[in-house]
């Protein structure tokens, strides 16, 4: 497990921090470990102290009316971020599971 | 005693408020943490709001009494995440941590408050703040709602693996408090006991950090609560696809509603008491210059905005409600996307609903904007949201230009569709120039939002009662101040120069040859030189122009009662005119208080210099371009 900040606010198109699945991949209901935050630091730091490590388990909750921003649940609270954030959050394959509907009565589809 | 803590020692020693260094406990945690709660509870009405030179964070200090009665003074710092200095809120917190602050010194001892419903995140926290080596007390909040999702923990565990003594505590009901109250006792006490010394995670190192919370918290046998359930039911509602933008509409209705009809019999008592009371003052003196004065020119200009205090306090009422239950939170997580279309993200939501009532107070509130760029685009489009003091102007000048006629039966009447359209105005002039600073100098790739939803909680009653008090204190030394020292000139303006013993004409006043000065300015947008006098103190604070309209036309027609203002004014402005001056108050920056309110905010005269010249020219410019359209 490692902990990556992209120092560029992007990175380019193909590169292996593009690629593979993120929080924003996921649909209400569904759970997944981070496997890193392509984010810049300060970014990152912020992101952590609200409990999004890498390797952490985050649940994905709710989203505002519209679907964008995305509310998950992760160490004990509910964190909003907006699509384009929750894209930079890589999840490790083949982490996802669907959480037991009845434990998440807000999750919608 | 350790070592490390000798030179404490030697400063405990010294009587308080000697060298200018006060003895005093801070009060440190995370947002949401019940941080200002317990801070009221401790201190009540024994607080004010202080300043950090050079910085725009505010922080509350107060009086609380100790077990043994004595007194300690407490201060409220801004809720922190960590002390990595990121925004400037944790660059104070942290700074007044570690004694960089001259004029404070080191705090005697910190109380860490944190919410225990939520203990290993919160324990993130207190790897720093141990770190520091001062005597600490980490409060547990929340207790009765740990226990009632069944969560529990072990405080004299947790006080064992953190070398601090731990307080399980609820401030919102008061159960517990008393062992904060002995922490301070001690915390005065000399010498002081020190914190031990525990091994702490590399602070740097985020992931160890959680990693050693997350033990911490085990080994003090704590289990974390079931989810907050009611706080899920109530999101499926006020998240839901179609009923959350309803209820997200009905809560914004229901405000403006409020502030605008529910106010209204408040805002007549006020009146009432000030004309009630001006006539008393009028009847104890006697007949002359220094009546006058004090009368027409002091008591109807401080009285005139006062009638506002109603109205003011009962939006920070609901905002107060709206943001201690949780909602506000959500509301900002609606308004985001819409708000992400102007370039502005959701968290500008709250100030801008706020400037709806006062500027000053949503400048203010831009502090919870971390992102500098967004922060400033919020500042700079909040004046030109409807602020209550454009409201009194509004409606003079509608009620003295616009026959009031149905316009969709009894719903809409024109004149009530007069106002909508002020309103609709000033908003529109904010989303454009949001959309212009974004696409000019506060152009950005990327705009990050980042929100915690806090469960929902019952508003305490307390805590809001404090922070009414807190902004009525705020409003009044303003109407004390400025408006106080604008009337007064103001009145001493128009009736000087003394010659023979009698005051002069108006239109040979000084007041009167200043208006005469910026005559030709304003005669392009249809406004004579009374308009012009009325223009220039308004510049102070908007609803001024009304006083001031009815000193200089109470002079002119002093045998007339005051009713015959409207009628005055319609003798005097045209129609097209009228419209013109409307148009002026809805995007002009006539408030020296926002001004300087902006300055503080931003640190410099740059951008309020920026904004007064915009939002001036732009005035100008639409008043001119009314006046010429309904001219032609």
């Amino acid at each position: 497990m490692q902990l990556t900040f992209n120092k560029r606010a992007d990175a380019p198109a193909g590169s292996p921090l593009n690629s593979g699945n993120s929080l924003a991949d996921l649909r209400c209901g569904q759970a997944a470990v981070i496997e890193l935050l392509n984010v810049p630091e300060d970014l990152g730091r912020r992101l952590m102290e609200l409990g999004f490590f890498p390797g952490s388990e985050v649940v994905a909750a709710g989203c505002a009316p519209g679907g964008d921003p995305r509310v998950y649940r992760v160490d004990g609270s509910e964190i909003a971020l907006r699509k384009e954030t929750a894209s930079l959050l890589k999840i490790q394959a083949g982490s996802i599971r669907t959480e037991n509907p009845a434990k998440s009565p807000s999750s919608r589809p | 005693m350790s070592a490390g803590n000798s030179r404490r020692d030697l400063a405990a020693d010294r009587p308080s408020n000697t060298g200018g260094r006060r003895h005093y406990v801070a009060l440190v945690g995370p947002p949401n943490a019940g941080k200002t709660t317990l801070f009221n509870r401790l201190t009540g009405l024994r607080q004010k709001v202080g300043n950090f030179p050079g910085v725009t964070v505010e922080y509350h200090i107060g009086k609380a009494r100790a077990t043994g009665g004595r007194e300690v003074f407490l201060i409220d710092l801004p809720g922190i995440y960590s002390l990595q200095p990121r925004s400037e809120d944790e660059e104070v917190t942290r700074d007044v941590l570690i004694g960089k602050k001259p004029d404070l010194g080191q705090p005697d001892a910190v109380v860490l408050i944190l919410d225990a419903t939520n203990l290993h995140r919160q324990l993130l926290l207190a790897a720093p703040i141990l770190d520091l080596g001062l005597p600490t007390l980490v409060v547990l909040n929340m207790a009765d709602d740990l226990a009632a999702r069944g969560g529990s923990v072990d405080p004299a565990a947790l006080a064992a693996q953190l070398g601090s003594p731990v307080a399980l505590i609820s401030a919102a009901t008061g159960a517990g408090v008393e062992k904060v109250l002995q922490f301070l006792e001690g915390s005065i006490a000399r010498p002081l006991a020190a914190a031990k010394r525990v091994e702490l995670p590399i602070l740097q190192d985020l992931p160890g950090c959680r990693r050693w919370a997350g033990q911490i918290g085990r080994q003090s046998g704590y289990t974390a609560p079931a989810p907050p359930l009611w706080t899920r039911r109530l999101d499926t509602v006020f998240l839901h696809p179609f009923l959350g933008p309803f209820t997200f509409l009905a809560v914004v209705v229901a405000v403006f509603q409020t502030i605008f009809s529910g106010a209204k019999p408040l805002m007549d008592g006020v009146e009432n008491v000030i004309a009630i009371s001006g006539n008393w003052i009028g009847a104890a003196l006697p007949d002359g210059l220094v009546r006058g004065f004090l009368i027409d020119g002091i008591w109807a200009g401080v009285g005139s905005v006062l009638i506002f205090l109603p109205q003011i306090l009962l939006l920070f009422l609901f905002i107060g409600v709206l943001e201690d239950s949780g909602y506000l939170a959500r509301a900002a997580l609606i308004a985001d996307r819409t708000m992400s279309l102007v370039g502005l993200q959701g968290k500008a939501f709250i100030p801008l609903l706020s400037a709806y009532a006062c500027a000053i107070p949503a400048i203010m509130a831009t502090r919870t904007i971390e992102n500098k760029r967004d922060r400033l685009a919020t500042i700079l489009i909040a004046p030109f949201m409807t602020c209550s003091a454009r409201l009194p102007v509004y409606l003079l000048i509608i009620a003295a230009f616009i026959p009031d006629r149905p316009l969709l039966g009894p719903l809409l009447n024109t004149q009530t569709a007069a106002m909508l359209g002020l309103y609709l105005l000033g908003f529109l002039a904010a989303i454009a120039t949001a959309q212009l600073l974004r696409s000019t100098v506060l152009r950005r790739q990327q705009t990050v939002f980042v929100l915690e939803l806090p469960p929902y909680r019952m508003p305490n009653i307390r805590s809001l009662g404090l922070r009414l008090y807190d902004r009525a204190v705020v409003f009044l030394k303003r109407a004390g101040t400025v408006i106080l020292l604008v009337s007064a000139c103001l009145w001493v303006l128009a009736h000087m120069p003394y010659e023979n013993g009698q005051p002069a004409k108006l239109e040979q006043s000084y007041a009167g040859q200043i208006g005469h000065f910026v005559e030709p300015a304003i005669r392009p947008l249809g406004f004579n030189w009374k308009i012009g006098v009325g223009l220039i103190t308004s510049l102070a604070a908007r609803e001024v122009i009304i006083g001031t309209l009815g000193t200089i036309y109470g002079i002119e027609n002093a045998d007339k009662d005051n009713v015959s203002l409207q009628q005055a004014l319609r003798q005097d402005l045209s129609p097209a005119a009228a419209a013109a001056l409307l148009v002026f108050f809805a995007f002009a920056m006539q408030c020296f208080s926002t001004v300087a309110v902006v300055r503080r905010e931003t640190g410099s005269w740059f951008w309020p210099s920026v904004q007064f010249i915009y939002m001036t020219s732009f005035a100008y410019v639409s008043a001119w371009g009314t006046y010429l359209f309904l001219n032609r």
